[in-house]
C-alpha cells in the first residue's frame, strides 16, 4: 500500500529526487528552460459562487513533464487496452478514458494523495494517478493473479489506498463518495472525498440524495460531472432536461470547468478542494470533456456521433496536445524532450502488456478466497454438493 | 439508495455504520448497495477493501400493514455470498447478534421483527455483560427432543417451543432448533439433530418458493442426515400470497401453531 502511495505521489507532483536525470539533461534544464510558465486558462463557469478559481495557471517544468508523462501513459495504456481487448485477451466489459485524460490528472493534481477518490467504471486513468502501476491494471484487465485485484475483479473493480474503485452500477457511487465525505467530516481529519460520475448518471435519483444530505450535513464533498456528452449513446441533450450539470445541485454551488485543459483543471480542484476543506460543504464540479472511444469496447462509438466530430476534438481541444504545446511555448521543455518521454512511456507499457499476457491465471483453489474479512476459513460449496472450495479471509 | 450508499462509503472509509432501515421493504429500493457495493466488495477487490457495516431494522410480517410492509427478506438475503444474515428471535438473541454484527468486519444484515420488540425475556446473568456475543453462524437448541427435529428462525421460534409443550401433553417430543443465523447457515446442528430424530420440520414466516425450508431441505439431502429420514422433511411457510388487510386473512397467511402441530404430526403420521 506504501508502495502505491509514493507511486500516487510520484504521478503528479514533481519529485527530483525520485526521479535521476543525466547530467546533460540538468545543464539543458537550466540553459535553455524556464523553470516555471504563466497560463491563461478558461474562466469557469460559475454556479452560487461570487468568485471562481483563477485564469491564470503558473505550470513548472517539473510539473509539465511530470503531467505530460502521466496523460502519456494513461492514453497508451487505453489504446493498449483496446488492442489486447480486440485480441481477446480482454474480455467482458473495458470502458476507456482516452481524451479524458487532463480530468484525471488535473484532479490528481489538485488533491493531496491522502483525499479519497471513487468513480464510475470509466476507471483506469484514476487508478493509475492514483497509485496502481500500468502493470497491476492491464494484469487485472487480463485476468492474471498479479492484477491488482488479483483477478478477482476486472475493469470495473480495482481498488487502492484512498480510491474506492471503479463501480459497476450507475451512479451508485454518488452516494457512497458522499458517505467517504462523512467519515471524513467524522474523523475531523480535513481529508476530502472526490465522487465523479458521468453525465448520463446526472440524472440518477441517488445523485439527488446524495447532494440532498452532503449539503445538509456539510460534507466535504466535490462531486464531479464528467460530461463527456454522451451517456452511452445517448447525447446529454436527449437525457437531460437541463444539461447545466454544475447547476443540478440546486443550492450546492458549482463551477463549469474546461476538462480538456489540465491546468484549468487543477486550479478549479484546489479551488473545490478549498471550498469543502473550510467547512463550506459540498461543491459541484462539472468537467467539460470528450471520449475517443465508445461508451464500451462493445461500442465503436460512432452510429451516435460523426467521425468529423470525433476527429475536430482530437485536432483542436486533445488534452495532451494542448499541454505539450503549452510547455514547448512556454520554453518549459524541447520537443526531443517529449519525444523522450513518449519512447519511454511506450516502452513502459510494452512492458506492462507483456506481463499481462504472460502471468499466470489466478490459481482455482483460490475461488473462494476474500468472501470474509478476519474470518476463520470455511468450506464454499461448488457446481455441486462434491466439489468444495476452502474460503480463507 | 441515498443513506444507504452513504452508509456503505463510510464504511469504507473507516467508520463502522449502523444502517437502519425503517423495514426491510425498504431495503428493497437500496438493495443495490447492500449487495453490489457492500457484500461483493471485499471479494471483488481481491480482499483489499472491506465494508464492516450493520444493516438491520423489522422483517417480515407485522400487524394490519398489508402487502408492501410485510415481506420477509431472509431468503433474499441470504441468497448472496460476501453477506452474513442473522435473525434473532428472543432478547438475548437480539443483543448477542447486534454486538457481533457490530463487531464483524464484513457486512451483516440483521433482520428483526417488530412484534418481537414488545415481547419481554428472561434475560440470563452472562446475557448482562456488555460484551456479550452470539457467534454468527451458530444455531441454538432451544428445547431437546427426540421424536421430531423442528427448524425455524424469528419470531416462529416461539411458535415452534408453544407447539412443542401442546404435543409434550401428547408424548411427542420436539427438538426445537433456533436458527439465528440465516447465512452462514449451521447445517451442521441440524442434520445432528436429524440424525437423532429421523424427522424434519421447516418453520418460516416467508413465502414458500426459494425460501429458508426450501435450503434446509436440500442441504439435508445432500447430506449424511438424508439416510436417516424416516419422512420426508416438511416445510412451514408463510402463505404464497402477497400480505392481506384483513384480520382474518393475515392471520391465515403467517404460519399459525394449529399449522405447526398439524405439520409435526403429519410427518409422524400420527
Amino acid at each position: 500500500m506504501r508502495k502505491m502511495f509514493v507511486a500516487a505521489m510520484c504521478r503528479v507532483l514533481p519529485r527530483n529526487a525520485l526521479k535521476k536525470k543525466p547530467a546533460s539533461r540538468m545543464l539543458g534544464a537550466t540553459g535553455n528552460f524556464s523553470n516555471q510558465a504563466t497560463f491563461d486558462i478558461k474562466k469557469c463557469e460559475l454556479h452560487r459562487l461570487e468568485k471562481g478559481p483563477p485564469v491564470k495557471a503558473v505550470l513548472t517544468r517539473e510539473e509539465g513533464l511530470q503531467y505530460y508523462r502521466t496523460m502519456q501513459v494513461i492514453r497508451r495504456m487505453e489504446l493498449k487496452a483496446d488492442q489486447l481487448y480486440k485480441q481477446k485477451f480482454i474480455r467482458g466489459f473495458c470502458h476507456l478514458c482516452d481524451g479524458q485524460e487532463a480530468c484525471c490528472v488535473g484532479l490528481e493534481a489538485g488533491i493531496q494523495p491522502t483525499d479519497h477518490v471513487i468513480t464510475s467504471y470509466r476507471a483506469h486513468g484514476l487508478c493509475y494517478t492514483r497509485g496502481l502501476s500500468v502493470r497491476s491494471i492491464l494484469t487485472e484487465l487480463t485476468g492474471r493473479r498479479g492484477g491488482c485485484a488479483k483477478g478477482k475483479g476486472g475493469s470495473m473493480h480495482m481498488y487502492g489506498k484512498y480510491f474506492y474503485g471503479g463501480n459497476g452500477i450507475v451512479g451508485s457511487q454518488g452516494p457512497m463518495g458522499a458517505g467517504i465525505a462523512l467519515a471524513c467530516k467524522y474523523k475531523g481529519n480535513k481529508e476530502i472525498s472526490l465522487t465523479l460520475y458521468g453525465d448520463g448518471a446526472a440524472n440518477q435519483g441517488q445523485i439527488a440524495e446524495a447532494f440532498n444530505m452532503a449539503s445538509l450535513w456539510k460534507l466535504p464533498c466535490v462531486f464531479i460531472c464528467e460530461n463527456n456528452l454522451y451517456g452511452m449513446g445517448t447525447a446529454t441533450t436527449r437525457a437531460a432536461a437541463s444539461t447545466e450539470y454544475y447547476k443540478r445541485g440546486h443550492v450546492i454551488p458549482g463551477l463549469r470547468v474546461d476538462g480538456m485543459d489540465v491546468l484549468c483543471v487543477r486550479e478549479a480542484t484546489k479551488f473545490a478542494a478549498d471550498h469543502c476543506r473550510s467547512g463550506k460543504g459540498p461543491i459541484v464540479m462539472e468537467l467539460q470533456t470528450y471520449r475517443y472511444h465508445g461508451h464500451s469496447m462493445s461500442d465503436p462509438g460512432v452510429s451516435y456521433r460523426s467521425r468529423e466530430e470525433i476527429q475536430s476534438v482530437r485536432n483542436k481541444r486533445d488534452p495532451i496536445m494542448q499541454l505539450s504545446d503549452r510547455i514547448v511555448t512556454g520554453q518549459l521543455a524541447s520537443v526531443e524532450e517529449l519525444k523522450e518521454i513518449d519512447g519511454d512511456v511506450r516502452k513502459e507499457i510494452e512492458d506492462a502488456a507483456q506481463f499481462a499476457i504472460t502471468d499466470l491465471e489466478p490459481p482455482l483453489e483460490e475461488i473462494a478466497h476474500h468472501l470474509y474479512k478476519d474470518n476463520p476459513p470455511f468450506e464454499v460449496r461448488g457446481a455441486n454438493q462434491w466439489i468444495k472450495y476452502k474460503s480463507i479471509s | 439508495m441515498g443513506f444507504a450508499g452513504i452508509a456503505v462509503g463510510a464504511a469504507m472509509a473507516g467508520l463502522r455504520p449502523i444502517c437502519e432501515f425503517m423495514t426491510f421493504n425498504f431495503s428493497m429500493q437500496a438493495i443495490d448497495q447492500v449487495i453490489n457495493s457492500a457484500a461483493k466488495t471485499y471479494y471483488m477487490s481481491g480482499g483489499l477493501q472491506n465494508v464492516p457495516i450493520v444493516f438491520r431494522g423489522p422483517n417480515g410480517a407485522s400487524a394490519g400493514v398489508a402487502a408492501q410492509h410485510s415481506q420477509c427478506f431472509a431468503a433474499w438475503y441470504g441468497h448472496c455470498p460476501g453477506l452474513k444474515v442473522v435473525s434473532p428471535w428472543n432478547a438475548e438473541d437480539a443483543k448477542g447478534l447486534i454486538k457481533s454484527a457490530i463487531r464483524d468486519n464484513n457486512p451483516v444484515v440483521m433482520l428483526e421483527n417488530e412484534l418481537m420488540y414488545g415481547v419481554a425475556f428472561e434475560f440470563p446473568q452472562e446475557a448482562q455483560s456488555k460484551d456479550f456475543l452470539i457467534p454468527i453462524g451458530k444455531a441454538k437448541i432451544e428445547r431437546q427432543g427426540t421424536h421430531i427435529t423442528v427448524v425455524a428462525h424469528s419470531r416462529p421460534v416461539g411458535h415452534c417451543v408453544e407447539a412443542a409443550a401442546v404435543l409434550a401433553k401428547e408424548g411427542i417430543e420436539c427438538e426445537v432448533i433456533n436458527m439465528r443465523t440465516i447465512r452462514p447457515m449451521d447445517i451442521e446442528t441440524i442434520e445432528a439433530s436429524v440424525m437423532k430424530t429421523n424427522h424434519l420440520v421447516t418453520v418460516e414466516g416467508g413465502w414458500p418458493q426459494f425460501g429458508v425450508g426450501a435450503e434446509i431441505c436440500a442441504r439435508i439431502m445432500e447430506g449424511p442426515a438424508f439416510n436417516f429420514l424416516d419422512a420426508p422433511a416438511v416445510r412451514v411457510t408463510g402463505t404464497d400470497v402477497p400480505m392481506p388487510y384483513a384480520k382474518i386473512l393475515e392471520d391465515n397467511c403467517v404460519p399459525q401453531v394449529k399449522d405447526i402441530i398439524f405439520a409435526i404430526k403429519k410427518t409422524l403420521n400420527i
